[in-house]
């Protein structure tokens, strides 16, 4: 099941140029995911680059927390639609934060098509994305300004079968 | 106060006094779903247009971390209850991929075999909804006539109208019997017999045509810009189809095409999506036919149900009893990323795993989801009486977007 990546598969090339140009980490976990690992200063260097050589859209933001490390990380998901053998990969484009200095870069410059995920990564973990020109809450209601649920602090209380009277 | 001077044909003078204000459409239920959109006009033409979603909000994603893995499957299907089949099918794809479980080419088959049935289902939906923004009645009525003719065929196979939760790790539930094949191959005839129908009362109907050529249109370069997905990006001259890109379950072993329009409009989202169908009934007519013997569930848990068990259910109703392992495995650390091309667009999911019995993060990107700044691109601009000609057109379904 777990195919190991062609030598000279694109998605290996794509990312060896990015990993010799910008000296970070990255690798072609198979012919068609990879990921690179970066750190937020550089990234949006990194994102123009890929964008030159293809990459022309954004699948998904993701922000993932870490309070182990006290850390974020946003992930983009990127690929191509016009073409067509970039379009057989998904790479992953990482980048951390701290808790201290919950800030990014936004990718809206780059990728239009941030604009939603961005939106509700900000609204569900409180990440800022600096430079996105609507970043407002999306899909919570108004007494959720400030709170951020998909943080782990923010704990589900789950109801016992039968509710009853607290005692 | 500015005003304006139109001349018609007929000499007539009609004063234009711009007159500018906000709206809000729903969010009681505009069309399929709670969802408001928020409209600011001058005249009749969108200034713009700001969509709110999250009336129909499940947390899928908040609460994946409370959840054992088997026990996530009903939730992803909640978003798109008449599309669940893909849902579960794209998280279903992570989870093995984490896994490392290989799947029978038996079960690849009628996973194909349900996803295609669930497609037509849903685009016949989708028509149905657009028809009755456009006040076609009967297209509506149509639309969900037909669409129930595919549900009981979903019925027959997995025991469910909607919301099956046929798919599981290594396989699916239930095995195809000549029954279900005989149903399927009625189902075939009746829509193609149907489809021509559609054509003459709905698709070439001259007021259709009117509300929906050149209405929203979005250019290639838009719609790459703005992400778009599944109809709707091929509808603008994008050749990109995950089950062509990337092929999963059994569509590399069936021969298909992918309809693509260059125009860009509402009209050829329709078009798109009404050569779908058609392709789709090919793709199960190949199913129906192609289908090899085997069993349905990767050996590795197949193993694992108790004799009794299997005797009773398997030998004699060809269905799958749970093995114990899946109530509560802990998959090994690691994430996926998976991606399907659900009946409105590609579905991506991206699971992390942690070595525990739930999900470390799961993140759901539902076609609908990718929609909503296209919808609100494609909205700016255009006419007040077109809006609900956009939306049904790029089939926009709120619970999908809010997950």
């Amino acid at each position: 099941m777990a195919q190991q990546a062609h030598p000279q598969s694109i998605l290996n090339n794509v990312i060896s140029q990015v990993v010799a140009k910008f000296k970070v980490i990255g690798k072609a976990e198979s012919d068609r995911r990879g990921f690179i690992q970066v750190d937020k200063s550089q990234i949006l260097q990194v994102a123009e680059f890929l964008k030159s050589l293809g990459y022309d859209h954004v699948k998904s933001v993701t922000g993932i927390d870490y309070p182990d490390t006290k850390e974020f990380e946003v992930v983009y998901h990127i690929s191509s639609y016009s073409n067509i053998d970039l379009a057989k990969t998904i790479l992953a484009l990482k980048t951390r934060t701290k808790y201290e200095d919950p800030k990014v870069p936004s990718l809206y410059s780059i990728w239009e098509s941030v604009w939603t995920g961005e939106r509700e990564t900000y609204e569900m973990l409180g990440i800022i994305f600096e430079g996105h020109p609507d970043l407002r809450r999306l899909f919570l209601p108004e007494d959720f300004e400030g709170v951020y649920p998909l943080r782990k602090s923010y704990k589900l209380k789950t109801e016992g079968l039968f509710v009853d009277k607290p005692s | 106060m500015l005003t304006s001077q139109a001349e018609y044909p007929s000499g007539m003078e009609v004063e234009i006094v711009p007159v500018e204000g906000e709206l809000n459409v729903g969010p009681q239920h505009p069309g399929s779903g709670h969802m408001r959109i928020y409209v600011k006009l001058n005249g009749d033409i969108i200034v713009d247009a700001e969509l709110d979603p999250g009336y129909v909000h499940r947390a899928v994603e908040k609460l994946s971390e409370v959840r054992n893995y088997m026990h996530l499957i009903p939730l992803v299907e909640r978003p798109a209850i008449l599309d669940s089949i893909h849902m579960n099918l794209g998280y279903i794809m992570a989870v093995e991929k984490i896994l490392g479980v290989d799947v029978p080419e038996r079960a690849l088959y009628l996973r194909t075999l349900a996803a295609e049935v669930n497609r037509i289902a849903s685009h016949l939906y989708g028509t149905g909804i657009l028809a009755i923004f456009l006040g076609h009645s009967t297209g509506f009525m149509w639309g969900f006539g037909d669409r129930e003719v595919w549900v009981e065929v979903l019925q027959a196979l997995t025991g469910a109208r909607v919301t099956n939760s046929y798919i599981i790790p290594g396989g699916v539930r239930r095995d195809l019997t000549p029954a279900i094949k005989e149903m399927i191959e009625k189902a075939i005839a009746y829509q193609r017999k149907k489809v021509q129908d559609w054509y003459k009362i709905f698709v070439r109907n001259p007021n259709i045509r009117d509300r929906l050529e050149n209405v929203g249109v979005m250019s290639r370069e838009n719609a790459i810009k703005w992400g778009a997905v599944g109809p709707n990006l091929r509808a603008s001259g994008v050749y990109y189809d995950v089950r062509k890109i990337e092929p999963y379950a059994a569509y590399d072993k069936v021969d298909f095409e992918i309809p693509v329009y260059k125009e860009g409009d509402a009209y050829a989202r329709l078009l798109v999506r009404f050569e779908e169908i058609e392709q789709s009934m090919r793709i199960l007519e190949q199913v129906i036919k192609n289908i090899p013997e085997g069993n349905i569930l990767s050996d590795r848990f197949f193993k694992q149900i108790p004799p009794t068990r299997l005797k009773k259910w398997w030998e004699g109703q060809r269905r799958i009893v749970f093995p114990g392992y899946y109530a509560s495995f802990r998959p090994p650390k690691g994430e996926a990323v998976s991606r399907v091309e659900a009946a409105r667009g590609e579905l991506l999911y991206y699971v992390v795993s942690d070595g525990s019995p739930h999900p470390y993060r799961l993140r759901m990107i539902t076609p609908s989801y990718r929609l909503i700044q296209v919808f609100q691109e494609l909205a700016k601009g255009s006419r007040y009486a077109d809006l609900v000609a956009i939306y049904g057109s790029l089939d926009y379904f709120p619970p999908e977007a809010d997950r």
